[in-house]
């Protein structure tokens, strides 16, 4: 269970970029969140990883507060970010420890199948493509077995065709632990194949605007009628929240009574 | 793998690369022999080559050889271990770096060999000074090197590892570590052949064997065949030196994605 509980963090330059967040997660669901850019995606997934700290406001994995980075935590970043001078499996074990030799190879090796790679494991990462590196990555961040998982736009840099091979991958890997997932995403459709929750997000100060429910069953086909109006009703609640809220308001007072 | 796979290429390289010398080295030897040019200054490639080789047949060769390859070891080991232990501390610790690092650097623009005549005061003309000289020329680079390589690891290399909640030793192990290495080594190469340039210098200064008293001995005595031998010596020595700390440290950066993988 993920809970983030009236969360805000402004920089040491003043930047306010978050305010006020509230949001929990149960065990296993897989959550999406959507917005522009700036709007603090990226700094709510670091203070839930304990990267960083918030500035009011607190975050809890299963009851334990976190103030830095959680054993039970994972982390996929925007980049692979492998380390260069480790072959693809030494990538995949790299959180691994103390479960001795023969588990931890196993798990590397199921994980590495999983993402299609087990051919690759004796590989250098810089041998792979983007979208290799980047299923080296969700491996090892699966193989611990994380509570919770957290994701920051993931499969941005690749192509709509790697991405939607990614997508099945993800879920394959989700439904063998069944671990909480919050995926940050620019993408509507991949927000709606893969999240049970869409969470639409705003700038300035960064918080959360509106939340979008996807009940559609597993495996969902893109081309289906619902799975369009749930695409086309994360779409209305992306522009409600790109409209200014001053714009909807009614007019200030003074502004009504008109001084021409 | 390359090298082995262009074995053609590469064996036309190299020979283009030897056509110059050869060729200038067979046209002296032609213009001594037939009386064109006497040779007394620039002995051809026979006379030298027979002087090297008296040389190694009396057993003398082999300890200058020693002496001047045990002065550069000793030297770079020295110049080496402080570099690197300087340059860990500057790029760790920011208190040692802003009092240290302005100082070091002013030092750095010193030539080298302006110590000479200071050392000589300081420590006599024996080892010491010549070690010393060598350690001071091999220092920069390593320093510069491993600061500079410890100053840019990338941030987000080091965020993988606060994920896996590395303990500090971990972390210096398995991310801080072979992140600096490439360029450490770097730092050690070009360390290596500032130590062979400073080590010529160093037993010039006085020393009674080595390749750099050959040297002396051959000008004192008017004899460029034992120059040039020596010289030759000198070359084969660093480059061999060179050679061996590439092929040792190879296996540590195979993992680098670079242009060169071959020397
Ligand atoms: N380290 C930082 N220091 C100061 N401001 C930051 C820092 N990181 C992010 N910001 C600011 O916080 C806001 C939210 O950024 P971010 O979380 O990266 O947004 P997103 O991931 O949604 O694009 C932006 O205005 C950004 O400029
Ligand atoms: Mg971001």
């Amino acid at each position: 269970m993920l809970i983030v509980d009236s969360l805000s963090k402004t920089y040491a330059d003043g930047t306010q970029a978050l305010s006020n967040i509230g949001l929990s997660a149960a065990p296993g669901e897989i959550v999406a969140l959507i917005g522009g850019s700036g709007c603090g995606k990226t700094t709510l997934l670091r203070l839930i990883a304990g990267l960083d700290r918030g500035s009011a406001g607190a975050v809890a994995v299963d009851g334990e507060t976190i103030l830095e980075p959680h054993p039970r935590v994972g982390v996929v970043f925007q980049e692979p970010r492998l380390l260069p001078w480790l072959t693809v499996a030494d990538n995949v074990g790299f959180g691994l420890g103390g479960l001795g030799r023969s588990e931890n190879r196993a798990r590397v090796t199921e994980a590495l199948e999983r993402v299609g790679l087990a051919e690759h494991g004796r590989r250098w990462p810089r041998e792979l493509s983007g979208g290799q590196q980047q299923r080296v990555a969700i491996a090892r961040a699966f193989v611990p077995r994380p509570r919770v998982l957290l994701l920051d736009e993931p499969f941005s840099a690749l192509d709509a065709f790697t991405r939607r091979g990614l997508h099945e991958q993800l879920l394959d890997l989700w439904a063998a632990s069944k671990p909480t997932i919050l995926i940050v995403t620019h993408d509507v459709g991949e927000a709606v194949t893969l999240a049970d929750r869409v969470v639409v997000m705003r700038p300035k100060p960064g918080r959360l605007e509106e939340t979008v429910a996807i009940d559609l069953p597993r495996p969902r086909d893109p081309v289906s009628a619902r799975y369009e109006e749930a695409v086309r009703r994360v779409m209305a609640a992306l522009d409600r929240s790109l409209h200014p809220p001053i714009a909807r308001r009614d007019p200030a007072p003074e502004m009504r009574a008109g001084w021409w | 793998m390359p090298v082995l796979r262009q074995g053609g290429r590469f064996g036309l390289g190299v020979g283009l690369a030897l056509a110059l010398p050869i060729a200038l080295a067979v046209g002296w030897e032609i213009a001594v022999d037939t009386g064109a040019a006497s040779g007394r200054l620039l002995p051809p490639p026979s006379r030298i080559g027979a002087t090297l080789f008296e040389l190694a047949a009396s057993g003398d060769l082999l300890s200058h050889v020693e002496a001047t390859l045990i002065r550069a070891g000793l030297g770079f080991l020295g110049g080496a271990a402080a570099g690197i232990l300087m340059g860990t501390a500057v790029a760790m610790l920011p208190l040692v770096r802003r009092i240290c690092d302005p100082s070091l650097q002013a030092l750095r623009a010193v030539p080298s060999l302006a110590w000479v005549p200071l050392f000589i005061l300081w420590f006599g003309i024996l080892e010491t000074p010549k070690i010393l000289l060598i350690a001071v020329g091999v220092f920069f680079p390593v320093y510069v090197g491993v600061s500079g390589a410890i100053g840019s690891v990338d941030r987000k290399l080091v965020e993988v590892g606060r994920i896996y909640r590395l303990s500090r030793l971990a972390m210096a192990r398995r991310i801080l570590l072979p992140a600096v290495l490439p360029a450490t080594l770097v730092g050690l190469r070009t360390g290596l052949g500032l130590g062979f340039l400073f080590v010529v210098a160093a037993e010039l200064m006085g020393a009674s064997e080595g390749l750099g008293y050959l040297l002396v001995d051959g000008q004192q005595l008017g004899k460029p065949d034992q120059i040039l031998a020596a010289i030759i010596a000198f070359a084969l020595a660093g480059k061999l030196a060179d050679t061996l700390f590439v092929v040792l440290t190879r296996p540590l950066t195979r993992w680098q994605d670079t242009v060169r993988e071959s020397l």
